[in-house]
């Protein structure tokens, strides 16, 4: 049998993801139909915080078509529990139970009420419309710091305050350094909150089968495993009854890291009718139902000796919760708690964070999740550093970071880091950018008071990813492990399966793990199929968060492969009568060292293992492994960002004029799908730093509440990026993998308003809202402008 | 109830529909053409265009009874009866234009109007003005503007 000796990991194999995508014959949830199938739609409030008095459903059952409607009450015996919250980060923390349906009391706008159960998606939507609900308006709450004063509202009455929770954690005692430091700084920042925005909305479908008691669930979700566990919760249903599918997704960013009221709802009211159920979120919906992110106040604080050298980072956070606890809400902000010191040295680290309750959209995980919030308060807290001790971004950077290593060093945050080359980075950074002239600009056009002045911004950034090694998180009071599995399987005719458990919407893993496995069995990477994201085809999963399908699951997928060759070699060996110590394994074929022509490639032998004619005594037949893979460390990758931008001075426009990207993500299996990632996430981030901003008003009602005005940037909008690359082979795994589904949006928006304030700073301007809106950069302009008595 | 009747992908689609039904839901509940997406409820995002007589319409723009008796492209009839790509899917496929593949459809819908439409070489610049009504979260746009000048070329 011919084989190939190509090797796929490290080159741009063309995704195989791409036929049914690009011809319109991929499903997602929405485009799924089954016989007899309801339509459900979901009556929401529009109260931020309100009692329900009366839900009269009369009308609605009465609309044609309509076949069902329930009201939170009528459903409240049915469940077996609330929806799943797995991440009580303290032991008081105040979790409490979140129904997928309210009985009494809406604490935020969109919060669910009722169903309407019916034959289509129009009849659905007009029963919904009949419905009458009595409601009782209560004074609402969506500013943190008004939610912790004395009388605030009571966004949960039973909780007796709004703080859910404190989370602290130190190293060493920075309090006296602080004491004893000759140089402080103490900055306040506001992330505002952000909307996930994922292109394909939620949708899901039930196919019940009440004879067996069976039921099937396909799901717009990044976690049809975890999913399903908290189906079991709440229903009552029992794990081995039911089957959770995430077919194609279109996007999840984190949104759809989630356990949500709807997947409960279409499974309890398809268990009730005996038919299926489809619910399909529309976007304005989306807006309310679907979680949000971000939303943190920040007090950073730096210790420093003379020349700038940090001896102590003190931090506390806000984080807001909204008005429940979902599945990872109180711990989210806590996934950025051990990099508020970034790649920086030091000897002592404190964090306090206090969640909030507000009357606003849940928050839970957004690309990044907590890491994109910290690496904001540490890379602009460098350049405030860099203000008082009064050197440049680049030098005060450079002055802290860690020195390069190859292998693995502790942090101040008291984990450990694999690896990484910082000044390197930067180096490469500052050539791609052409940083030289980029000041030589920026001075001629200070010089000449040009209306356009130029900024340059820094972000050093570092990430911990790969989530997560089971007993960190054990350590950290959450509910699951963070280990992943696969199996590889060679079939009679040598074709080969991977099934692997964690469940893409985008980042390519049918490609990237297949390269993987094509090179460890020496078979063309067209023989290699990925199955993912069916709890019944692909039972053992923890599915695709944290950057984690690469440095965990892919490392799961490497090793079921080595078990797959390490069963191979006894055969080979037993066959070709010759011990396995003898054979040489090169490019899936085992030969016999001294005699090459005597060798057996994989596929030779996955039909010897099938017929079973001949196997070494006691071995099983078949030709498969399973490997479960749970990391000792997280991963690390870092980099450098450098932004360019022009302000409009007179209008507060803000253009990013370059944008230069050097990042580690450790070992590339797909240099083209890293830059993919690199390229969108870094995209998402500027569009997090210019435009993106969830508004509430004084009634708890979301402004910003469909795509007209939420600014998703557009092509338009936006500039192409230079990516550079720099590879240090992570510690943590034997591939040297890190991880890329998040660096961009956690490096990109301190680069980008670093940048903005480094331009205004002709104006003394140290500060600028997120998102440096026109709107803002110009109040910002004319603030500044005021104080300094009208100059320039 | 009206009756409506259009060609889709040269194929003749006809039913009795409630008025109001947009023609996005025409095309994937009554022709069973899922490949055209729904993205959101605004007429903000373009994952539903499609071609209407040749020129890319938002599909939800539209009532399905005003697109009675006229010709309709979606992304199912973009390659050749053989299979073989069109210029467009074979250059998103090449320069990684898509991730999750959800604004991929209406994505190359638009382009294919915009490079038709176009007269003379089209620039990374125009590209991008030329997509402003169309969204993507995953790629940052960047690898789809590539795609789009590439396929330009070879469509010329």
């Amino acid at each position: 049998m011919a084989q190939t000796a190509t090797k796929y990991i490290g080159s741009d194999v063309p995704r195989k993801e791409d036929p049914e995508l690009i011809t319109g014959q991929a499903r997602y949830a929405d485009d799924l139909t089954l016989p007899g199938m309801l339509h459900m739609v979901l009556v929401r409030s529009p109260h931020a915080h309100a009692t329900v008095d009366n839900v009269d459903l009369s009308h609605a059952l009465a609309v044609d078509g309509v076949v069902a409607a329930y009201s939170g009450a009528d459903l409240a015996d049915e469940w077996a529990g609330p929806l799943l919250m797995a991440w009580a980060v303290t032991p008081d923390i105040k979790n409490p139970p979140h129904w997928p349906l309210t009985k009494d009391k809406v604490r935020h706008q969109g919060d669910g009420v009722a169903v309407v159960i019916a034959t289509s998606r129009a009849a659905a939507k007009d029963g919904a419309d009949a419905v009458v609900v009595d409601y009782t308006p209560l004074s609402v709450v969506t500013d943190m710091e008004a939610a912790l004063a004395d009388g605030a509202p009571l966004v949960h009455d039973d909780a007796g305050t709004n703080a859910s929770y404190t989370w602290k954690h130190s190293t060493g005692d920075a309090d006296a350094a602080f004491a004893s430091a000759p140089i402080t700084i103490k900055e306040r920042y506001v992330i505002q909150r952000a909307i996930p925005n994922a292109m394909e909305p939620r949708a899901i479908l039930v196919q019940p089968n009440t004879a067996m008691g069976e039921y099937t669930m396909w799901s717009s979700t990044q976690i049809p495993h975890i999913l399903k566990v908290a189906m079991v919760v709440a229903t009552g249903i029992a794990e081995s009854k039911l089957r959770v599918i995430a077919p194609k997704v279109g996007g999840g960013f984190g949104a759809k890291l989630q356990v949500y009221a709807e997947e409960a709802l279409t499974l309890l009211v398809a268990k009730k009718l005996g038919q299926p159920v489809k619910w399909t979120e529309e976007r304005s919906e989306n807006y309310l139902a679907t979680h949000h992110g971000r939303d943190q106040i920040q007090e950073m604080e730096l210790a420093a000796d003379a020349e700038g050298h940090i001896t102590a980072y003190r931090v506390k956070i806000w984080a807001n919760m909204g008005a429940y606890l979902q599945i990872i809400t109180p711990g989210t902000p806590l996934l950025g708690a051990f990099v508020y010191c970034g790649c920086y040295g030091g000897d002592s680290y404190s964090l306090e964070c206090t969640g909030v309750f507000t009357n606003t959209t849940p928050t839970d995980a957004y690309r990044g999740a907590g890491r994109p919030e910290a690496t904001y308060a540490i890379e602009r807290a460098m350049d405030a550093l860099a203000r008082k001790v009064g050197v440049s971004p680049v030098e005060i950077r450079r002055r802290n970071f860690h020195p390069s290593s190859d292998t693995s060093f502790s942090m101040p945050a008291g984990l450990t880091i694999d690896s990484g080359h910082y000044h390197e980075v930067l180096d490469q950074a500052l050539e791609l950018a052409g940083y030289d002239d980029l000041l030589a600009d920026q001075k001629a056009r200070r010089d000449r008071g040009d209306s356009k002045q130029l900024g340059i911004g820094f972000s050093t950034y570092l990430e911990m990813c790969g989530l997560a090694p089971s007993r960190i998180l054990k350590a950290l009071n959450y509910a699951a492990g963070g280990w992943e599995a696969a199996t590889v399987r060679v079939s009679a005719t040598g074709k080969v399966t991977v099934v692997a458990g964690t469940t893409p919407h985008g980042q390519s893993h049918a490609t990237t793990f297949a390269q993987i496995v094509a090179d460890d069995l020496g078979v063309p990477i067209d023989d290699v199929e990925v199955v993912t994201g069916d709890t019944q085809l692909a039972p053992l999963g923890m599915d695709t968060y944290g950057s984690r399908s690469l440095a965990i699951g892919g490392i799961a997928v490497h090793r079921a492969a080595e078990k797959v060759v390490a069963k191979a070699r006894t055969i080979a060996a037993h066959e070709l009568e010759v011990s396995e110590e003898d054979l040489d394994y090169e490019g899936g074929t085992f030969s016999v060292k001294g005699a090459p022509d005597q060798a057996r490639t994989i596929p030779a032998l996955a039909w010897s293992a099938w017929t079973a004619h001949a196997l070494p005594d006691g071995m099983e037949p078949g030709l498969d492994s399973t490997a479960v893979y749970d990391a000792q460390n997280f991963v690390w990758p870092y980099g450098t960002h450098i932004c360019a931008v022009e302000v409009d001075t007179d209008t507060g426009r803000v253009e990013v004029v370059k944008y230069v990207a050097v990042d580690d993500v450790g070992v590339q299996v797909n240099p083209q799908i890293v830059d993919g990632q690199v390229q969108g996430g870094v995209i998402q981030g500027i569009a997090e730093a210019l435009f993106e901003e969830a508004v509430y008003d004084e009634h708890g009602t979301l402004m910003t509440g469909s795509m007209t005005n939420y600014e998703v940037p557009a092509a338009s909008e936006l500039p192409s990026l230079t990516i550079g690359r720099y590879t240090t082979a992570s510690t943590t795994n034997e591939m040297g993998f890190k991880g890329v589904g998040e660096t961009g949006t956690i490096a990109s928006p301190p680069a980008v308003i670093n940048a903005v304030i480094d331009a205004l700073s002709v104006f003394g301007v140290t500060d600028v809202p997120r998102p440096a809106s026109p709107e803002n950069v110009w109040r910002t302009i004319q603030q500044a402008r005021q104080a300094e008595g009208g100059q320039q | 109830m009206a009756h409506v009747s259009m060609t889709i992908n040269g194929s003749t689609h006809e039913a009795d529909i409630e008025p109001r039904t947009l023609l996005v839901y025409f095309i994937r509940e009554q022709a069973g053409l899922t490949g055209t997406n729904v993205g959101c409820d605004t007429s903000t995002c373009g994952s539903c265009t499609v071609l209407v007589d040749g020129r890319s319409v938002k599909s939800c723009t539209m009532l399905a009874l005003q697109a009675d008796g006229r010709e309709l492209t979606t992304i199912e009839g973009m390659a050749a009866e053989d299979g073989t790509l069109h210029a467009l899917q074979k250059a998103f496929h090449e320069n990684h234009g898509l991730q999750c593949g959800y604004c991929t459809p209406g994505m190359i819908m638009a382009a294919d109007s915009l490079i038709r439409e176009h007269e003379g070489d089209l620039t990374e610049a125009e590209v991008r003005l030329g997509l402003e009504g169309n969204l993507c979260r995953c790629t940052g746009y960047q690898n789809i503007v590539k795609s789009i000048l590439a396929a330009a070329g070879e469509m010329r």
